[in-house]
């Protein structure tokens, strides 16, 4: 519908034929922005209930289970994702200035965050399933006869970074709903996140292509609200499954 | 509806001589248009598609229950077909039906835009809907599905049939009703033209808001829910299992949280269509407008708070089953306001009995039953006797065909002149209006003595007591009629697409911007010339619009018969 468009007479950006003029595409952009993120809120906000209901029901073996989980590298990625944030609200706030060469750079930033994000999440998962705590035919959790091997996912870390060792305790069934709800949530964060990096890399290809499509901050905005909100749902996912207290 | 053209300062749209419809006569012109209308086309073939196959499902059924031992089909293949008929009817159907065709065609009209918010998001849904239908398909053709369109655990999780390819279309079809909603949500509220008010916006808008909401919220939890049991089934995650510590109870009351508010999802688009139907053909304004409106946001906020009642035989505990029951029937009372205010309305109106008008009448009769004996399975003693039963196959298609499909059909012949610019054959519309009503009640009315007396759902074989034989063959008879008068629709509306009479602008001398701005069919950008919107919607005058309509139409045969 390109032949459609019109545009404002002092030249500034695109209008599409649908909006009468500049503001109400704005505006109507952010609020579908933010009608799918209430959406996305309820899609997890079932997850987030389920787990509540669970942990409540198992209170005792979700404890220990939890103790199966790096805490340290949780904390490193909550830190990456944080500084991908800040990055992001740089870039929108360039994005208003019209300064697209420093808006790339911030978003370069956070796309290396969020690669580093799911490199972390890879060691993490690594572990689990070398310990076979991947919720599937294979699970055992312990088991006195399964024999506990050192992990390549865990000895390649520095020290620092390397888990406190805690003994399998619990009921093998309630820690296995335990992992079945932290691999859900988490792997479907992860699918959030690697979208956000498709939007994020297509979104630096249509500013430095100088497309007719990035116009003014509007898409860099609406990228922007999104990434904060997989942030936002890391920063509860974490205190949640890595940090519960008994 | 009182609206000025804005002369000025506006030159520079396009302006087009030809309508929507002959635009562009490429195949691809269609496939990839963003017009609003010709996606709201795009539906309307397609459900129309999805209903047939749901409506055959629903002919093996009737005819297996004909006899009290089964005749035609097994345990196994009686399972698989009613569950697509429930599959096909709710998710590809139902749900989508009134807001995707008459939602999307006539949304953005209504209240002054020459689109959607977002027309490519919206193409995006009409293909992720035909995606998400075609996979349903597939698990069909592959074997099917088994569990119903419920999907309890863990039936649906143990069942070896195509469950988890079924799941994963409706968890596509799920996010295509989602895109819509963002777009009515962003349509409604930003692209409205200068002067119209959220009071003046049609009642038809408020309804699709109300219902937006509800998809936006309820949708995500049921898609979520589909998506653990697929998990489940792929991997062996056991959130549900109780051999692995789950509860499937949790299903059921994440299922139904989003189930129940479907039901509304489907009757508050129909609600919306009912006042445009009923103050037309009443000639008159409708009575308590902001009762009305309230009512639909009230409807969709409660509905979130009764799934509960789904659950009263469901290990749920006394004291919430009753909270359950109380909000369910607090809930009746939002869709009371809105039948009291129709049948004021038509209090001293000048009402015509045109086919849409027929239609509404039918829908607020049947809905008024399917409403009122929802209130006899909101109450927990009253449901303890009825759960399970036909009561309740009965009490829901009351609501569902008898409210959302013949409001559907009502709306489709209402704005059939301003979608095709042509009119249909008045006589065999109001005949159809008759079968379809008689026809409905001759189905579903003696399934509710079938279900007091204990028939229960679901079973294809009543052996145990073959004198329900009278009342199922009562119900196949009626299925029979109710079939001929959806099938009539079907053949004369197509025939008036290429071959009917052309209709003016506003052949029912109707308010609101779609009869009074635009052509029919409108143009592609909808008015030649922007609006400015002054009064009230609904100005009709039941003595000056009836003798205008009248005589304007003294000939006419869309004029509905003595008043």
């Amino acid at each position: 519908m390109s032949d459609h468009v019109h545009h404002n007479p002092a030249d500034g950006p695109e209008v599409y034929f649908q909006y009468e003029d500049i503001d109400q595409q704005q505006e109507s952009y952010v609020v579908g922005m933010w009608s799918f993120l209430a959406t996305e809120v309820m899609f997890f906000g079932a997850l987030f209930l389920i787990y509540t209901l669970y942990r409540w029901k198992f209170h005792d073996t979700f404890f220990l289970a939890h103790e199966q989980l790096n805490w340290k590298m949780g904390g490193v990625n909550t830190a990456v994702l944080l500084l991908s944030s800040v990055f992001v609200a740089f870039a929108v706030h360039f994005a208003q200035m019209g300064k697209w060469k420093i808006v790339n750079m911030f978003l370069a930033g956070t796309l290396l965050c969020a690669g580093g994000f799911l490199v972390i999440k890879t060691w993490e998962y690594g572990a689990k399933l070398d310990h076979k705590l991947f919720p599937n035919h294979s699970f055992t959790y312990a088991d006195p006869n399964h024999h506990e091997t050192d992990s390549f996912w865990e000895t390649s870390l520095p020290k620092k970074l390397q888990p406190d060792k805690h003994h399998q305790e619990g009921n093998p069934e309630n820690a296995r709903l335990f992992f079945s709800i932290y691999f859900t949530m988490t792997g479907l964060h992860g699918l959030h996140v690697v979208i956000g990096i498709i939007a994020i890399s297509s979104l630096m290809i249509l500013i430095k292509i100088k497309s007719s499509l990035i116009t003014d901050y509007v898409p860099v905005e609406l990228v922007g609200l999104y990434w904060h909100f997989v942030d936002l749902v890391w920063i509860f996912l974490y205190p949640l499954f890595y940090l519960i207290p008994k | 509806m009182s609206s000025t053209v804005i002369e000025s300062g506006t030159a520079e749209h396009p302006v087009s001589e030809k309508n929507y419809l002959n635009a562009d006569h490429t195949l691809k012109s269609w496939l990839l248009t963003v017009d609003h209308k010709r996606i709201g086309i795009l539906y309307l073939i397609s459900v129309t598609f999805f209903f047939f196959i749901g409506a055959i499902a629903a002919a093996m059924i009737r005819y297996e229950l004909t006899s009290p031992k089964g005749i035609l089909l097994s345990s196994e293949v009686y399972n698989k077909t009613f569950s697509a008929h429930g599959i096909y009817m709710v998710f590809q159907f139902l749900v989508v039906a009134i807001p995707a065709v008459l939602g999307n065609f006539l949304i953005p009209i209504m209240i002054g835009a020459r689109d959607m918010a977002f027309p490519r998001l919206n193409l995006l849904s009409w293909y992720m809907f035909m995606t998400g239908g075609t996979l349903i398909t597939l698990s069909f053709i592959l074997g099917g599905v088994d569990a119903g369109w419920t999907f309890y655990v863990p039936l649906s999780t143990l069942s070896e049939t195509q469950i988890s390819l079924c799941l994963v279309g409706i968890f596509i079809t799920g996010f295509s009703s989602i895109f819509t909603a963002v777009n009515f949500i962003a349509t409604i509220h930003k692209m409205r033209a200068p002067g119209m008010t959220w009071y003046r916006l049609p009642l038809f808008i408020w309804a699709h808001y109300a219902t937006a909401v509800v998809v936006l919220l309820g949708t995500p939890v049921v898609a979520i829910t589909l998506f653990l049991v697929v998990v489940e089934r792929g991997f062996g995650f056991g959130i549900f299992s109780p051999e692995l510590g789950g509860d499937p109870v949790l299903f059921q009351h994440l299922f139904w949280f989003y189930s129940h508010p479907a039901v509304y999802i489907m009757i508050l688009p129909a609600f919306g269509i009912i006042n445009e139907l009923i103050t037309c053909f009443s000639r008159r304004p409708i009575f308590g407008y902001r009762f009305i409106a309230y009512s639909s946001l009230a409807i969709a906020f409660l509905g979130f708070l009764v799934w509960g009642h789904h659950m009263f035989l469901s290990s749920q505990s006394a004291f919430q089953g009753i909270v359950f029951s109380l909000i369910s029937w607090v809930l009746a009372i939002p869709s009371a306001i809105k039948v009291f205010n129709w049948t004021t309305t038509m209090y001293k109106g000048s009402i015509h009995f045109s086919t849409p008008m027929l239609y509404a009448l039918g829908f607020m009769g049947l809905f008024l039953i399917g409403g009122l004996t929802g209130l006899y399975l909101a109450s927990i003693d009253t449901d303890v006797h009825l759960t399970g039963t036909y009561f309740i196959v009965a009490h829901f298609h009351y609501v569902m065909v008898g409210g959302t499909i013949l409001a559907y059909l009502g709306g489709i012949h209402f704005w059939f002149p301003k979608m095709f610019g042509r009119t249909y054959s008045e006589f065999w519309g109001r005949l159809s209006a008759m079968i379809v009503f008689i026809g409905f009640n001759l189905t579903f009315f003696p399934q509710f003595m079938l279900g007091y007396l204990g028939m229960p759902r679901r079973y294809h074989y009543y052996y145990f007591a073959p004198e329900w034989q009278f009342y199922h063959i009562l119900s196949t008879a009626g299925s029979t009629v109710l079939g001929f008068g959806f099938l009539l629709p079907g053949i004369y509306l197509t025939y008036a697409v290429f071959k009917g009479k052309k209709s003016g602008p506003n052949p029912w001398g109707a308010k609101g911007l779609e009869w009074e701005h635009t052509a029919s069919p409108p143009i592609t950008e909808n008015f030649a010339k922007p609006l400015l919107v002054t009064d009230n919607v609904y100005d009709y005058n039941p003595d000056e619009d009836s003798k205008m309509y009248e005589k304007e139409y003294e000939d006419d045969s869309m004029l509905g018969g003595v008043r």
